[in-house]
């Protein structure tokens, strides 16, 4: 019979057989035991973060960038609290997570004991699924279930709350190697009848549409929506958060659809006779007045969660499958009907030629000013700088939205961006996440100034465990996504989006150890930006941009996205 | 109330999560519950939901797809939509028993095959089972007598097996 260990230990012995290297945390009471094996665990690096969020945030950076299960490790109460908005921006954009909450001790659950609260209870709607623990022999099960309910499927957060007792129990620590849940079987294979039936619709298409979303990224679809999209010369549109999932500078991409998507990529979707949608959701940035979304298409819908499928638009073949599987049988099929790629290329050259036409009508662009830097400049230069290839988080704002348009995201997992729920603060520490996982890569949060000060106590954080992050805020002085609404929606009464005090973010880079630049000039960006990429260490580029710049092309909200407010 | 009404039998795991996901599920996302019954299967790692709602096609669809994919839920079977089933209810009616009433209620009992199972000098509670139509047509009937008190169960409902094989 095997040696009884405690609760404690079997967490991490859990963690251990599920391959965990890194989890973020904050200690507490609830947690003290977890901690203390912690401490004689050197195999899993801990990263003790400043506030429970950034250890969300920054687990979800993790998954995002590497494509593994990020963890967190909080005590109750509060702790469990702090992590609720890194839990919902997860949820939202279906990032494996696996959330660790300390728990008062069974006997005291519910009665209002010291830093108690209802975290599963709180957690139910952004969860994909949690647990509380309540007997040590279900530990090392429940542990096995949410690793696996985190990465399967349509990937989500799980959070399991772990009382103190459990924690201090003994059992006997065996691990399943396998789980069945009878209740939770996702269906990765399409119906094969299904992905015909869309090849049908290709064969009779004029104007077909490939839209990509972030399912085609955690699918690892990539590739094969590539060879599709090249062979069959279908033009591409993508989600925000598909982009990178088909390359940006590729010359079939129209970049971004939705709100504030390209003119001819909105143009392209409105105008189609076939939409293949692959792992998105139709989200209304995406679709507008869903009434007037590709009106004239026939849609096809890829999607591994059945409940994404008519949720908001009428689709004429719903394939219910993992994207990547359901490409790779598309693809067969493409290969067993036998049209050469020139078929395919002299069947759509006029709906080219009429995309085309757009793209030359309004690219995406904006106006120079020789006293003021244009934040898309900005990107523009940073975008080239780093050939495409850094991993960039944003905030959320106008600094999200220029950073979609005018960074061409070559790869997939490239850009960490709070899509769904749209998290301010969320761009630094899931940063920190992306660099703790990529210690190799260039890792850049673009950030706004509003945003950066929702978590910027983790330039501790960064600085301590030397992650070389580069922080670039557009310092435009508002909350500018805000401003831009009240601007054009709500006659220019700017309430409340100018911050009185804005801090020094220089001296607040050299308070932290960091490097800090301010900028001001347009001439000063491209020194200032080599200078942050050569540096080793945690920079913050405070640029001053043009405080009313605007994010065009714009989609009013409810209006068609064919109605957009152009530069 | 708009849509059709849907009673959808649900099987999800006995855990103490559970339910309260699948209320939660339908508070969160704006759809109705009308009746919702509860209670252990003869598996007792399953409990059975009879959940009747309303909507039109495709918020059933959207309600049904979401209770799939919540993990503790087995299985969703929409019954209105396969159709050939027995659904019951039981309501208890607690209506005045006025001497002049009574041969009145008795009649109607009578009629409907419903039990007084609480005789008190002033009031009768009653008990009906059968499905909404009889329920409601008994509740009607019984108005003008006077309802005190009305507890009802909710529905259940199970498929029919086939008849022929
Ligand atoms: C946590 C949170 N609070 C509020 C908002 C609403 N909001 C969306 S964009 C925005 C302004 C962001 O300002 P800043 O970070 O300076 O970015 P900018 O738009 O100026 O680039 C606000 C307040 C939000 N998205 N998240
Ligand atoms: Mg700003």
């Amino acid at each position: 019979m095997a040696d009884k260990i405690s609760g404690a230990r079997m967490v991490i012995e859990a963690l251990k057989k599920e391959g965990v290297e890194v989890i973020f945390g904050y200690p507490g009471g609830a947690v003290l035991d977890i901690y203390d094996e912690l401490y004689k665990t050197p195999e899993i690096k801990h990263i003790l973060v400043r506030h429970e969020q950034g250890a969300a945030h920054a687990a979800d950076g993790y998954a995002r960038s590497t494509g593994k299960v990020g963890v967190a490790l909080v005590t109750s109460g509060p702790g469990a609290t702090n992590t609720v908005t890194g839990i919902a921006t997860a949820y939202m954009d279906s990032v494996p997570l696996v959330v660790l909450t300390g728990q008062v001790p069974t006997r005291l659950i519910g009665n209002d004991a010291f830093q108690e609260v209802d975290i599963t209870g709180i957690t139910r709607s952004i969860t994909k699924h949690n647990f509380l623990v309540k007997r040590i022999e279900d530990l090392p099960r429940i542990f096995k279930a949410a690793f696996y309910i985190a990465r399967t499927g349509r990937p989500g957060p799980v959070l399991i709350d772990i009382p103190k007792d459990i924690q201090q129990a003994k059992g006997v620590f065996e691990y399943p190697e396998k789980i069945e849940l009878r209740s939770y079987n996702p269906v990765y294979e399409p119906h094969i009848k299904q992905i015909e039936k869309t090849y049908l619709l290709l064969e009779k298409a004029e104007r077909p549409i490939l839209m990509v979303g972030g399912g085609a990224i955690s699918s690892e679809a990539s590739k094969e929506v590539k060879a599709l999209a090249e062979k069959l010369n279908l033009p591409v549109v993508m989600t925000l958060m598909g982009l990178g999932a088909f390359p940006g500078d590729h010359e079939q991409s129209l970049g971004m659809l939705g709100m504030h998507g390209t003119y001819y990529a909105n143009m392209a979707v409105a105008n189609c006779d076939l939409l293949i949608a692959v792992g998105a959701r139709f989200d209304d940035r995406v679709t507008g007045r869903v009434d007037a979304f590709a009106p004239m298409a026939k849609i096809v819908h890829i999607d591994i969660d059945p409940s994404s499928i008519q949720k908001n638009v009428k689709v004429d073949v719903p394939i219910v499958a993992d994207c990547k599987r359901a490409l790779i049988r598309l693809l067969e099929i493409v290969q067993a009907a036998g049209r050469p790629k020139k078929f395919w290329k002299e069947r759509f050259k006029d709906w080219w030629e009429q995309i085309n036409i757009w793209r030359r009508r309004y690219p995406l662009s904006y106006r120079h000013d020789e006293n003021y830097i244009k934040p898309q400049f900005v990107i523009e230069k940073l975008y080239e700088l780093t050939k495409g290839e850094a991993i960039i988080a944003t905030e959320v704002g106008q600094n999200q939205m220029w950073t979609a348009q005018f960074y061409k995201f070559k790869r997939p997992r490239s850009l960490i961006t709070s899509g769904g729920l749209g998290t301010m603060g969320f761009g630094f520490p899931a940063a920190i996440g992306a660099q703790v996982g990529n210690p190799d890569k260039l890792v850049i949060d673009i950030a706004g100034d509003g945003s950066i000060q929702m978590n910027i106590q983790e330039m501790a954080t960064a600085v301590e465990q030397n992650l070389p992050i580069k922080i670039i805020i557009l310092n435009n002085g508002y909350l500018g996504m805000v401003r831009q609404w009240q601007e054009l929606f709500y006659g220019k009464r700017y309430s409340f989006v100018k911050f009185p005090l804005i801090p020094d973010f220089v001296k607040l880079a050299e308070a932290y150890g960091a490097t800090g630049m301010r900028i001001t000039h347009p001439k000063e960006v491209e020194p200032a930006l080599k200078k942050v990429l050569k540096s080793k260490k945690l920079f913050i580029l405070d640029i001053h941009i043009a405080p009313e710049e605007g994010v065009f092309p714009m989609v009013p909200a409810g209006k068609a996205t064919t109605e957009m407010l152009l530069v | 109330m708009t849509g059709k009404k849907h009673t959808l039998s649900v099987l999800v795991e006995n855990t103490p999560g559970a339910l309260a996901r699948i209320a939660g599920l339908f508070s969160g996302r704006g759809f109705n519950i009308d009746s919702l019954c509860v209670a252990e299967t003869l598996d007792p790692t399953l409990s059975h939901l009879t959940l009747v709602t309303h909507g039109d096609e495709q918020i059933i669809e959207q309600i049904i797809k979401q209770l799939r994919r919540l993990i503790d839920v087995y299985k969703v079977v929409d019954i209105t939509e396969e159709g050939n089933y027995v659904e019951r209810e039981m309501a208890l009616i607690k209506v005045k028993a006025e001497k002049e009433y009574r041969e009145e209620i008795f009649r109607i009992c009578e009629i409907f095959r419903c039990k007084i199972v609480d005789v008190s000098p002033r009031s009768y509670v009653i008990e009906v089972t059968g499905d909404e139509d009889k329920l409601q047509a008994v509740i009607e009937l019984l108005k003008p007598i006077g309802i005190k008190e009305i507890v009802r169960t909710g529905t259940i409902a199970m498929k029919r097996e086939k008849k022929s094989t």
